[in-house]
């Protein structure tokens, strides 16, 4: 078992004859992913690493039965892929891209609540459940299989924390990484959810960082409705007030969205928070132990 | 981006918004000029920067040269625009260094009844734009908010139909503003939100928002910032780019793709993916270093750009040691190797290197490491790294 992903899932990717969208189908092609079609509009009939190309994602599902996605497409054209995959009806949507503009994300972020998929990203580095389905750019060889669901809003961090857990022995059952822009589809809480659901994890670790309430807001739900032993780490504690620290959500500003709140809200709800980025897996051993 | 008061007043005028008139001087010569333009009987001259607290504010070493001043005559006007121009401003936003001021602006004073604040920005937990007003104008909204959280009124809106007409009145109702004031404000909230939309905005800020004795409502400041993101679809606010307002090093990292962010240590970090370069700065406080800057060199940066990003950390004079900290995703350990390489062959490293590399071809990135003869530390994970690069810093 697993969230969202696993061997069946049947994957697009939007994007896939650029740059990025051919290396990392190639990427997710070598671990094992189920990449049936690619979209490129204009480019419908070509083919990529034997992976056919449409035009339309509607076209690619109907064809192949497609049910997730990964999105490649430069910036200004996300928003619009994001929604043509909603209306193909496509189950599970991932946006590599970074750099799309805050306003255009309120629709799309509208859209997806209404509808029944789920939206991770954009600015994330995708999902993957070991050993079954990789969708994202994130090196396979540092996961395996097991009980852990890990959550994050950073890409590179997210290996960390994966390497961290990997060779401490601790396999992942599905790991997420959100994006680091100030609205993305999917948010702690709801993969919490989801995590406490999947009898295949046994524990969560999940990593935040300064900037917003969304770790307040999961560090509440952890209080209210999560069985299963919780770890976390947040970013940022030395980042100055007013400075943006790369992903546009990464700001202390008027005083809120410090590290320092954001643990002190983890703590008072039970999960243990590692103080060094060093620590994260450990930190999950730490809270997996306390419960036994 | 941010952009100055001006420029703000500028954007607001032409979008239907209430400001007062204004003009802008570069020199004590045009201040008086446009004191006399704008006709008196009284005016106010307002330094120029980016920063908040100006009127509080003042240049360094004399604290009655305030950055916001009431004048009386065109004499007057020159005299105080001489004190600020050129001059160090320091506010509670600048550092005691302070910010120099390179523009005043001369306005036409105004009658004020009242006070108020009206801020827009995106509210991530909603994923929607939200107006914030408050009957407390002139203080800071923070504050406020900290210490008085129900005088802060909310109204989300959606972006494409922009705030409706019930939601300004209900504003006004809990602003206690009526009769002539609320057709005012109709007019005024409505522009200033879809301002905020059709421009891609991050923070629209009118901070005193001031109602008239006639019941106008007018914008006495005003505070714009864009979000970057969306700049390509409007290449006419990248003119409005104050580049004397930024750090030299943070305008080169931008040219180059980075983002960049100088601090005041003396260990500088190379790092790939924000979170991990946030993670890397708190690793290097928490074994008792300083890092000398946020630097994440992103995912598609090729090996010119990851060159250029050693270049700039070398370019720091405080800088004693550097730690590259790199876990490979999209980036590619072979392109910061060959960039390693290549900035060691163009520029030397005159400190010490720490090097930690996994993920996405991270064999043959030590290869090319290992095989040019660069003189590096290498560490094995994160506490080794932060252990060695603090160790040769000193």
């Amino acid at each position: 078992m697993s969230i969202l992903v696993d061997r069946n899932t049947r994957v697009i990717c939007q994007g896939i004859t650029g740059k990025a969208g051919a290396f990392h189908t190639r990427g997710c092609l070598e671990y094992g992913t189920q990449m049936v079609a690619g979209v490129t509009p204009g480019k419908g009939g070509e083919s990529m690493e034997g992976v056919p190309v449409f035009d339309t994602v509607r076209e690619a599902v109907q064809k192949t039965g497609a049910n997730a996605t990964m999105i490649f497409v430069p910036a200004p054209y996300t928003a619009d892929a994001i929604l043509e995959a909603l209306a193909a009806e496509i189950g599970v949507i991932i946006a590599i891209t970074e750099g799309v503009p805050a306003l255009d994300m309120v629709y799309v972020y509208e859209q997806v609540r209404r509808s029944s998929s789920v939206l991770i990203g954009p600015n994330c580095p995708g999902i993957i459940t070991p050993g079954q389905c990789k969708i994202g750019i994130m090196p396979g060889y540092i996961h395996r299989p097991g009980p852990v669901g890990v959550i994050s809003r950073s890409g590179t961090l997210t290996y960390e924390a994966v390497w961290q857990l990997t060779n401490l022995g601790l396999g992942q059952s599905t790991c997420v990484g959100l994006g680091g822009d100030p609205i993305v589809g999917t948010s702690f809480v709801d993969l919490l959810r989801r995590f406490q659901d999947d009898p295949a994890t046994e524990a969560i670790l999940m990593m935040g960082e300064i900037g917003g309430t969304a770790e307040e807001e999961a560090a509440a739900f952890v209080k209210a409705n999560v069985t299963k032993p919780v770890a976390a780490f947040i970013a940022g504690r030395t980042a100055p007030p007013g400075k943006r620290m790369g992903h546009a959500g990464a700001i202390i500003s008027g005083g809120k969205g410090t590290a320092s709140e954001k643990i002190a809200a983890l703590e008072s709800a039970g999960i243990v928070v590692a103080e060094s980025p060093a620590d994260m897996g450990a930190a999950v051993q730490r809270a997996m132990h306390a419960r036994k | 981006m941010k952009i100055h008061e001006f420029q703000a007043k500028q954007i607001l005028r032409k979008a239907q918004v209430a400001v007062p008139r204004s003009l802008v001087a570069a020199t004590p010569e045009e201040a008086h000029a446009a004191f006399l333009e704008l006709g008196g009987p009284l005016a106010v001259v307002k330094a120029q920067i980016h920063a908040g607290g100006r009127g509080k504010g003042h240049v360094a070493g004399h604290p009655d040269h305030r950055g916001v001043q009431l004048v009386r005559s065109a004499d007057q006007a020159a005299a105080v625009a001489r004190q600020l121009l050129n001059q160090p401003l320091v506010t509670i936003q600048t550092g005691p260094e302070g910010r120099v001021v390179r523009r005043v602006l001369v306005e036409e004073g105004c009658d004020i009844a009242r006070e108020l604040y009206l801020g827009i920005v995106l509210d991530r937990a909603a994923a929607k734009p939200v107006v914030m007003a408050s009957s407390q104008g002139g203080m800071e909204i923070e504050k406020v908010a900290a210490e008085t959280p129900d005088l802060i009124f909310r109204e989300h809106f959606d972006p494409r139909v922009g705030l409706l007409s019930y939601q300004v009145r209900n504003l006004c109702q809990q602003l206690e503003l009526s009769g002539a004031s609320v057709r005012s404000a109709e007019a005024f909230m409505k522009a200033l939100c879809r301002a905020f939309v059709d421009l891609d905005g991050t923070l629209l800020e009118i901070n005193p928002l001031v109602v008239t004795s006639k019941g106008d409502l007018l914008a006495l400041d005003a505070k714009m910032s864009f979000d970057d993101n969306a700049l390509f679809r409007h290449p006419q606010l990248t003119e409005l780019r104050d580049l004397e307002e930024e750090e030299p090093t943070e305008i080169r990292a931008s040219k180059a793709g980075l983002s960049y962010v100088k601090l005041d240590g003396n260990i500088a970090c190379l790092v790939n993916g924000a979170g991990l370069a946030m993670s890397t700065m708190d690793l290097i406080k928490l074994h008792g270093g300083e890092p000398a800057n946020f630097l994440d060199v992103g995912g598609g940066a090729d090996v010119d750009q990851v060159t250029e990003a050693f270049r700039i950390l070398l370019s720091d004079s405080n800088v004693r040691a550097v730690l590259v900290n790199i876990f490979g995703g999209i980036m590619r350990c072979t392109t910061i190797a060959t960039a390693l390489v290549q900035a060691y062959k163009t520029v030397g490293f005159n400190v010490p290197l720490v090097v930690r590399l996994e993920g996405t071809e991270v064999e043959q990135g030590r290869k090319i490491i290992a095989e040019s003869g660069v003189n590096i530390i290498s560490a094995e994970g994160l506490t080794d790294a932060a252990k060695k690069v603090v160790a040769v810093a000193g």
